[in-house]
């Protein structure tokens, strides 16, 4: 465990509201739990607030607080508790996750954090230029197509969530640049690999390919990435 | 006498790669979603004698009997609802099977969770999947959707006079929420800290109520084993470790894949025919974590022969795990490998129980010295102990998952850490003579 604190004062909003998509959107998250119980969206909405936001705020905890009813105290520590909510500013356009647990370690990706600190700085403070922000992240299940990362972002008028596999540290170089300058490169495996099927000798489930991407490439590519 | 290899006529997910066209019409062309009201019909008993004669074991980790877990559940309800809880907080290192299956082969997941549900007496059930997962989720909502406006779920699912909804919630970054009763206080809303047991799930789970927690994997081989028969797929691998299994190998093969097997497959053609080889041959592997990071590493000499499924594992004092297995080959540092996983179970301790908040960083700090050898050689079973004061000392498995790849390690690389503590100390005096 480590300890997780929220950013300083200077840093938090005066306030937060969801947009009225996103407001929509919250009562359909609380409506799948039962009555009395729409604690359980918690982590729904605060992940919202983070798409909207790029970061969780005091502001953000204490509405949705409100909202589902609860202790304010009680929202803080699940935002405290879970990793993925980011208690600072991140990168304008994107926060880049580098997985370097021990499979994409044995893959090179200690050779991707290089790559982060020399084109970012340091993790977890975003870029002189405000753009871009990096961090160090656990294994993020995708062990097969290691090395890899996840990405936020923030370009082409929404947020996105992709993960970026079969790395190396010349293609990411070049990942992470398209980013700063506000492009949403194609995401999944670099190296030409569908999903996760052995590299150029599948052994399964051969077939001529109907889908010319597969799910997690074509909902991006559906939100703008480039094809 | 060669390895009978799963042929695609028996693979259970036939789209596992996304391939194919995903479009539910596609689907039920594939065999998916046909005759479920029948299954239904069958009842609850038959449904469950039938996953018993099946041999399905537990697919998430602990390898528990499925069938056997589902007649936990109360067989009358109290006046509570039950739920079903699937896990798919796919999070242990060198796991990434769960992922393949919701994207790509979502329905297998959501017919599953219908027919477990009827079988249990459940009208709900919850899928938690991993906060990281945003495009699976996508994917799996969408599937969801699908199957709710074909009249698949819902009320009279399938035609089958059983009303049943389906829910997908997520978790935002948390290893340990991959415990049961950890998921379901994250899925309540709270920190994900694993409850004292008993009691169980089964009596008192999810809102105070009955509840079951299984993997994706178990749920979504349900509806085939169904139609198929428990016989078919108790067919492939050794007695008690029955079917087919998603297999995922990470590190250093030729081709890294994730693949439908049968079970008990021997590694090296579990290697030889889907990862395209060893890196360098079999000569050049150093070490196997077999079922990921929670279990501990093979030698060569013990990987190379075993047979891939839970007995054969365990009598080498490692496991299936989820089989997400790991390769290093011969230029792997086995000792930084482990140490990676040292910080990987320290950072995700969730700090309730102080073997394990204490005992993860501690083993970590002095895995971080033997790496670079800054360690005494006494030191070694001083850890060894350590890990011994961890393991079975914690409310849930996560001090014990810290513990075994430390053990395996020493175990079986004594040697090494030995050899690179004596190195540097013989260093240590080579400079402190230059200096002279």
């Amino acid at each position: 465990m480590s300890t997780r604190r929220l950013a300083a004062d200077r840093l938090q909003p005066d306030n937060f509201a969801f947009s009225s998509d996103n407001a929509e959107w919250v009562k359909t998250q609380i409506a799948k739990f039962p009555e009395g119980r729409q604690a359980s969206a918690v982590i729904p909405l605060l992940w919202r607030a983070q798409e909207q936001e790029g970061w969780v705020t005091r502001a953000a905890i204490e509405e949705i607080a409100r909202i589902l009813d609860m202790p304010t105290i009680r929202v803080l520590e699940v935002a405290t508790f879970y990793f993925m909510f980011q208690l600072a500013p991140t990168g304008s356009n994107a926060h880049i996750q580098v997985c370097g647990t021990t499979p994409c370690m044995l893959c090179g990706a200690e050779s991707l954090v290089a790559v982060c600190e020399k084109l970012i700085g340091p993790a977890h403070t975003v870029s002189t230029d405000g753009k871009l922000s990096w961090e160090e992240v656990e294994c993020l299940g995708a062990c097969a197509n290691a090395p890899m990362a996840q990405i936020d972002s923030w370009v082409k008028g929404g947020f996105h969530s992709d993960y970026y596999e079969d790395l190396d540290e010349a293609g990411f170089a070049k990942t992470i640049e398209a980013f700063r300058a506000g492009e949403y490169p194609k995401p999944g495996s670099q190296k030409g690999r569908f999903a996760s099927e052995p590299l150029g000798n599948q052994t399964s489930l051969i077939t001529d390919h109907a889908e010319p991407h597969n799910a997690a490439v074509a909902t991006a590519i559906a939100e703008g990435a480039s094809a | 006498m060669s390895f009978d290899f799963l042929t695609d006529e028996n693979r259970i997910f036939t789209n596992l790669y996304g391939q194919k066209d995903r479009s539910l019409k596609a689907v039920k062309a594939r065999g998916h979603w046909d005759g479920t009201a029948d299954i239904l019909g069958k009842g609850r008993d038959w449904i469950v004698q039938e996953m018993k004669d099946s041999g399905l074991r537990g697919r998430g980790g602990a390898g528990f009997p499925t069938g056997l877990k589902w007649s936990f559940m109360p067989k009358e309800s109290d006046g509570r609802p039950h739920y079903l809880v699937v896990n798919a907080d796919e999070s242990e290192p060198g796991t990434c099977k769960d992922r393949e299956i919701m994207r790509h082969d979502p329905h297998t997941l959501i017919e599953g969770c219908l027919i477990a549900s009827f079988a249990m007496g459940a009208h709900a059930a919850y899928i938690y999947i991993r906060g990281e997962y945003v495009r699976e989720r996508e994917a799996l909502q969408q599937a969801i959707d699908e199957a709710y406006e074909d009249g698949l779920i819902g009320k009279n699912a399938s035609g089958s006079g059983f009303d049943f909804d389906c829910y997908l919630s997520h978790g935002a970054g948390a290893y340990i929420c991959g415990e049961e009763t950890a998921l379901i206080e994250s899925l309540e809303g709270k920190k994900g800290m694993p409850r004292l047991k008993p009691p169980f799930p089964a009596n008192v789970g999810l809102y105070g109520c009955p509840s079951t927690v299984n993997n994706v994997e178990s749920i979504a081989v349900v509806p085939t084993i169904l139609r198929r028969g428990a016989g078919w797929f108790a067919g492939f691998g050794r007695e008690r470790n029955a079917g087919t299994k998603v297999f995922a190998i990470s590190g250093h093969v030729n081709n890294p894949c994730v693949v439908e097997e049968a079970m008990s497959i021997p590694f090296r053609d579990l290697i030889d025919r889907h990862c395209g080889g060893f890196r360098g041959g079999y000569e050049n592997m150093k070490a196997v974590i077999p079922g990921g990071s929670s279990v501990p590493c093979l030698t060569n000499a013990q990987a190379k022969d075993v047979l891939m499924d839970f007995d054969a594992l365990s009598e080498l004092k490692s496991g299936l795990g989820t089989a997400a297995v790991i390769v290093m080959d011969e230029s792997t540092d086995i000792i930084k490998a482990i140490w990676r996983l040292s910080k990987f179970y320290k950072h995700e301790s969730c700090g309730q129980c102080t073997p394990c908040r204490e005992g993860t960083g501690w083993m970590m700090r002095v895995m971080d010295r033997l790496v670079e050898g800054r360690a005494a050689v006494e030191e070694i079973d001083m850890l060894l102990e350590v890990t011994k004061q961890v393991e079975g000392h914690t409310i849930c498995a996560l001090g014990d998952a810290a513990a075994w790849p430390i053990q395996g390690l020493i175990r079986n690389f004594r040697d090494e850490i030995e050899e690179r503590i004596k190195a540097l100390d013989t260093g240590r005096v080579t400079a402190a003579v230059a200096a002279e």
